[in-house]
């Protein structure tokens, strides 16, 4: 995100505090001057990684230091999960099953892990989906087993909450 | 008080080798359980044993049909209408009719308890009953099948294939010679039933649990996990406000309180104010299951017999 705050001591501080209080991580600042820049105040670049759904909590704590938020560049696909697929993977069309993930628009299959050990025998695949929030995720989720309820597939998910 | 022990199999037999530890009067079980035809009065069955020896407290342990629940529930319903206290490691009678059978015990006044059902010698019924009265259950997800636990644990440890896995839990006697029951999830989804309805008093079957075995489990499938430092567990769930019935294999994180080793059965519970609870222990054998079975007659006997 960018953030444009006064050119003055400790204000730089008083931006990057909230990121913790949400319980945020950051992973680069970018404070540049500029030559150019005649007004008294500077603009800062922040990478960071953020929990679900606190992104609204850390704007609104940021304004209330003085900063003022010029613009907020969001990741789409935060949300990380990883299911593993036994079965007859490749005869039953794998590309169509990564493709009813990636056509939804909210999650797509970033990883893909596949172990054949012989032609007949079933192989076993560990996919990673992103998606854009937990709700996102468990539709994606739904659209999967579904998938493997029809191609007559084994999926071994998580223990985690994403009925 | 007095007992009759019906079934001498492996859980009977445990059982009666202990039985006397708790202090409780002998005659009748020594008495009723030569009835049984194992020991072998002649023309003197269980039925005969149930209907008009005379006794307190009927111990049924006898094969479980989780189907039917036969001949345990006759058994059972019997006993109860007589005004009988009865404890049981019997699934198929609980599942089937838990709530016959409850109803007829409360009009009856008499207990009908069943710790070694779920989880042996684990006392995850105490637990729930009393341990965590007053608390909102929200979810119990577990291990409930040792054969299963033991095959897939030598699977990530060992990089034995199923196959191999099922074989060796054969010669140990974890697996019965047809281990159908117990790889396809049966046998856990039967627990799941008992939970759902006495925990939550549901009226649910074994038709209504979604249920996936690991009987097609491949090896590979546990070296993906194990990528993630994680393995794969076959893990029964109940959330009744998500309608969540299920058995399924699911990827866990190692270090994850539910991953438990060998045949070790582990519960863990979600309340409102405990937060989660787990509880680890042997989910079967014979006197696994004898001390369940002992813990509900103390029960009985403390709570309910001297009292009246």
């Amino acid at each position: 995100m960018k953030l444009e705050m006064k050119d003055a001591p400790g204000q730089l501080v008083a931006a990057l505090k909230p990121v913790s209080l949400v319980g945020g991580n950051i992973v680069a600042v970018i404070h540049q001057h500029d030559p150019q820049h005649l007004s008294d105040t500077i603009d800062v670049q922040i990478v960071l990684e953020l929990p679900e759904g606190k992104l609204e909590t850390l704007v609104n704590l940021i304004r209330n230091e003085g900063v003022n938020i010029l613009r907020i560049g969001e990741e789409r696909l935060l949300v990380r999960h990883s299911v593993i697929l036994i079965g007859h993977l490749m005869h039953t069309d794998l590309s169509d099953t990564v493709d009813r993930i990636d056509t939804t628009g909210f999650a797509e299959v970033a990883e893909l892990h596949l172990v054949m050990p012989a032609i007949d025998q079933p192989s076993s695949a560990k996919i990673t989906i992103k998606s854009t929030s937990d709700e996102a995720m468990g539709e994606a989720l739904a659209i999967l087993r579904e998938v493997a309820r029809q191609k007559k597939l084994m999926i071994i998910e998580p223990l985690e909450d994403h009925q | 008080m007095k007992i009759a022990l019906i079934g001498f199999g492996s859980v009977g037999r445990g059982k009666s080798g202990i039985i006397s530890a708790g202090g409780i009067d002998m005659r009748a079980v020594l008495d009723r359980k030569k009835a049984t035809g194992m020991c072998g009065t002649p023309g003197i069955s269980a039925w005969d044993v149930i209907t008009t020896a005379d006794y307190d407290l009927l111990i049924e342990v006898t094969p479980t049909d989780a189907t039917t629940g036969e001949p345990a529930l006759t058994y059972i319903r019997e006993a109860l209408a007589a005004g009988r206290h009865v404890v049981t490691s019997n699934k198929g009678p609980i599942a089937v009719a838990f709530h016959e059978l409850s109803r007829l015990a409360a009009e009856k006044n008499v207990q009908l308890r069943y710790e070694a059902t779920v989880c042996g010698a684990v006392p995850i019924m105490k637990a729930l009953e009393h341990g965590l009265a007053g608390n909102e259950i929200i979810k119990i997800s577990g291990v409930f099948n040792g054969t299963c636990n033991y095959i897939l644990t030598r699977m990530a440890d060992e990089g034995l294939t199923y196959q191999q896995a099922l074989m060796e839990a054969r010669e140990l006697g974890y697996a019965e010679a047809d281990p159908t029951y117990d790889v396809q999830g049966i046998d856990a989804a039967i627990k799941l039933v008992i939970l759902a309805n006495t925990v939550w008093g549901l009226s649910t079957t074994l038709d209504d649990v979604d249920i996936t075995g690991i009987d097609s489990l491949t090896l590979a499938a546990l070296e993906l996990a194990d990528g993630q430092e994680c393995t794969i567990r076959l893990i029964g769930e109940i959330i009744p406000k998500k309608n969540i019935l299920r058995i399924s294999p699911r990827i866990m994180p190692k270090n994850h309180p539910l991953v438990v080793s060998g045949t070790l059965n582990a519960v863990m519970v979600d309340t409102d104010m405990a937060g989660e609870v787990t509880l680890i222990g042997k989910g079967a054998g014979s006197r696994e299951t004898a001390s369940a079975i002992i813990s509900d007659v103390l029960f009985i006997r403390d709570y309910h017999v001297k009292r009246s």
